[in-house]
């Protein structure tokens, strides 16, 4: 048995239905927002407190504590911002995408009751560049919506707010989300020192909360149908159904809405068609977007549940759901390098360990790739790995070093076996060794 | 971070000037930011500047958006030259952008790549005949669609090297090409279609009270599993105001 069709939230995730006001109203959308609104900013906020739902954007932080943070009144005459993460880039991840094409209204209603519970005046949704049909597609819905007076000044559910959709052009840090505001204020997108915290100065120095996509979507169903419906979905402390992308050595790669703590394997069987070439030839499995760490084959075939916690006990991570799936055909050292190449081609240039850190390991692990290596610089990427971690203003630092902890801790003997192989063929220059 | 710079002064053009449909646009855009805030309008804008422009970034529609917005040029110049969806150099009429990034490269990005080299040649070079250019970018956001291009503003998704070819043949000759999966699947549901979302009651829009098709106590009642893999028990909510972590670091 798995999650039953009634309990999904993203009834139009495959684009068979009207995209439209109609089609979502006739699924459920718009409807009763009024009477939500109308039982106050609090209520709202302890409604999303109690059903549990933690930020869909990697960081799994709760949602409603985070809209708590919102003063509840403005003291100094400064207006409060919703900010909409949509800057979906990071490896594996294409699950907003699918909202924001299809299910625009749910984005669009869950902005108006997040914007209300947290007293904002407006939202700006920051679409990542590259979705330029999605783009469009939203600003359609957005427009539907003020024509209905849904939102806007004066619309029929007694609160004034407007939506705007913004965009990026193509910077992944954007999707950081003190470098989003500076990129939404018309700046390069560098993150900033917290505190503050963009709930005290966010965008224009005004409290801001910004919030992803998928967690803004979910809003107007929990408050629908309640917390302890979404609550008693998934597993504890890890409630809710989420949005999952399945990825790479697949047999049928999908998106999919299941339960949180679905196992790996009910996941892939059910929804994937299975590993290509069947589960003895898994080798590998990145479980939450490239910033996590991969798991090899043994870990993934037991009860393995797809949740937060369960996860990070494993030294890895949920993320944002995007599972990516290698089979024994991969070149992982390979496949972890061109994530490594990823993030020094996304980092943003503002501290040193992460600018120059992401260069040096990518350089290294390509060079691990070939054999073209020593064994002791196993160790020493290891150890730069640590020192780029945590001493970063953003987590870039840190996603740029977990991939590589985690292919050394489970795959060092793939690496020291490539080392081996090529130092026994003579070649005709030395082998290169990192300078320290 | 990558180096990009302003292309030669010698193929730069004398100046730049937004078209007067364009400049109304640009006034509705500023518009959506508060009083004082229109450098927020500076992407779009330079978006604006590099379509009318032709698909790159000449150096004087630079200054022009940075007059506009009332910035230093030097601010205008720094989001030119961070963002990397700005092209710095003259682009093909079909500009190709092919995702190398790893869930694509585990699907066959590497013969992408290798149909536009051969095709087109290195990264960034325009074919004679002004129609083509391609450059390897990072992940797209399209990943369980994987190999995918985008070209222009449409992503191809689903590739090998055979529907691709086929794609750049029919746009070099002017024919109509369909964008999204190239092959028989429905966007990002499973090829074979969905193994969720079957159930026809969910569409049909016949609730109880002619309302919406799913009221809430047609859901699941609150308690019970809806999954064989959680426990069927009702937990207390996980955050209240007793916790004290401050917000996380991480992309949210």
């Amino acid at each position: 048995m798995m999650l039953d069709d009634k309990d999904r939230i993203f009834k139009n995730l495959y684009g068979f239905h009207d995209w439209g006001l109609a089609g979502a109203r006739a699924r459920g959308a718009w409807d009763g927002t009024k009477a939500i609104l109308e039982k106050g900013r609090d209520a709202i906020i302890n409604e999303v407190k109690a059903s549990g739902l933690r930020g869909r954007g990697g960081a799994g932080f709760p949602t409603g504590l985070k809209w708590s943070f919102m003063p509840k009144e403005s003291k100094d005459g400064r207006p409060s911002y919703l900010v909409v993460n949509a800057d979906e880039s990071e490896p594996g991840t294409c699950k907003d995408r699918e909202i924001l094409r299809h299910d625009p209204h749910l984005l669009i209603e869950g902005c108006l009751i997040a914007g209300f519970a947290m007293g904002a005046v407006a939202a700006y949704i920051y679409v990542r560049g590259e979705f330029v049909r999605e783009r469009e597609r939203l600003q359609a819905a957005i427009d539907q919506a003020y024509e209905a007076r849904l939102i806007g000044k004066n619309n029929i559910h007694g609160y004034d707010f407007d939506i705007y959709v913004h965009h990026g052009a193509g910077a992944y840090i954007c999707g950081e989300e003190t470098a989003l505001l500076e990129s939404l204020e018309g700046k390069k997108g560098m993150p900033r020192l917290k505190p503050p915290f963009p709930a005290n100065v966010g965008l224009y120095g005004c409290p801001t909360t910004v919030n992803n996509v998928e967690s803004i979507a979910v809003v107007p169903d929990i408050m629908r149908r309640g917390a302890a419906w979404f609550s008693s979905i998934g597993r504890p402390n890890n409630t809710g159904t989420k949005l999952f992308c399945i990825s790479g050595h697949v047999n049928r790669p999908c998106n999919v809405e299941e339960a949180m703590g679905i196992t790996f394997r009910e996941l892939i069987e059910r929804h994937a068609g299975g590993i290509r070439g069947g589960w003895d030839n898994l080798l590998a499995v990145i479980p939450g977007g490239s910033s996590v760490p991969c798991l090899p084959a043994e870990q993934c075939l037991g009860d393995l549940y797809m949740d937060f916690d369960t996860l990070r006990n494993l030294k890895s991570g949920l993320g944002t759901a995007a599972v990516i799936v290698m089979d024994k055909s991969t070149d992982i050292v390979r496949a972890i390098a061109r994530i490594s190449y990823f993030y020094k081609h996304e980092s943003c240039g503002q501290c040193t360990p992460c600018r120059e850190g992401t260069g040096w390991m990518w350089r290294v692990l390509s060079r691990m790739a070939e054999g073209r290596a020593q064994k002791r610089e196993i160790d020493m990427l290891l150890e730069v790995t640590t020192q780029v971690e945590g001493h970063t203003i953003c987590a870039l630092g840190d996603a740029a070093a977990w991939p590589i902890q985690g292919l050394i801790r489970h795959f060092r003997h793939e690496i020291e076996r490539r080392i081996d192989e090529y130092a026994a063929n003579p070649h005709p220059e030395p082998v290169a060794m990192a300078a320290e | 971070m990558a180096v990009r710079r302003l292309a030669d002064k010698s193929i730069q053009p004398k100046d730049f000037a937004f078209t007067a449909e364009n400049l109304a646009w640009a006034k509705q855009q500023i518009a959506k930011y508060p009083e004082g805030r229109q450098a927020s309008a500076v992407i779009p804008l330079l978006w604006r500047a590099q379509e009318q422009a032709g698909g790159w970034l000449p150096e004087p529609a630079i200054r022009t958006v940075a007059d506009l917005l009332g910035m230093p040029y030097i601010r205008v110049l720094e989001v030119a030259t961070f963002y990397t969806m700005f092209n710095l150099a003259p682009v093909g009429r079909y500009h190709v952008q092919v995702c190398g990034t790893t869930p694509c490269m585990l699907r066959g990005a590497e013969a992408l790549k290798e149909v536009c080299r051969r095709r087109i040649g290195e990264q960034m070079h325009v074919t004679e005949d002004g129609t083509f250019s391609w450059v390897e970018v990072e992940c797209l956001g399209a990943c369980v669609n994987a190999p995918m291009a985008q070209i222009n503003y449409d992503y191809y998704e689903d590739l090998t090297p055979e529907s691709f070819n086929r794609i750049l043949d029919d746009l070099a000759a002017g024919r109509p090409v369909k964008p999204g999966p190239q092959i028989d699947r429905q966007f990002s549901a499973p090829v074979g279609g969905p193994t969720t979302l079957t159930d026809p009651s969910l569409y049909t829009g016949t609730g109880r009270h002619g309302g919406p098709s799913l009221t809430d106590s047609d859901a699941k009642r609150p308690g019970a599993a809806a999954n064989v893999s959680e426990s069927p028990v009702p937990k207390a909510p996980i955050a209240d105001a007793s916790a004290t972590t401050a917000p996380s670091t991480r992309r949210e």
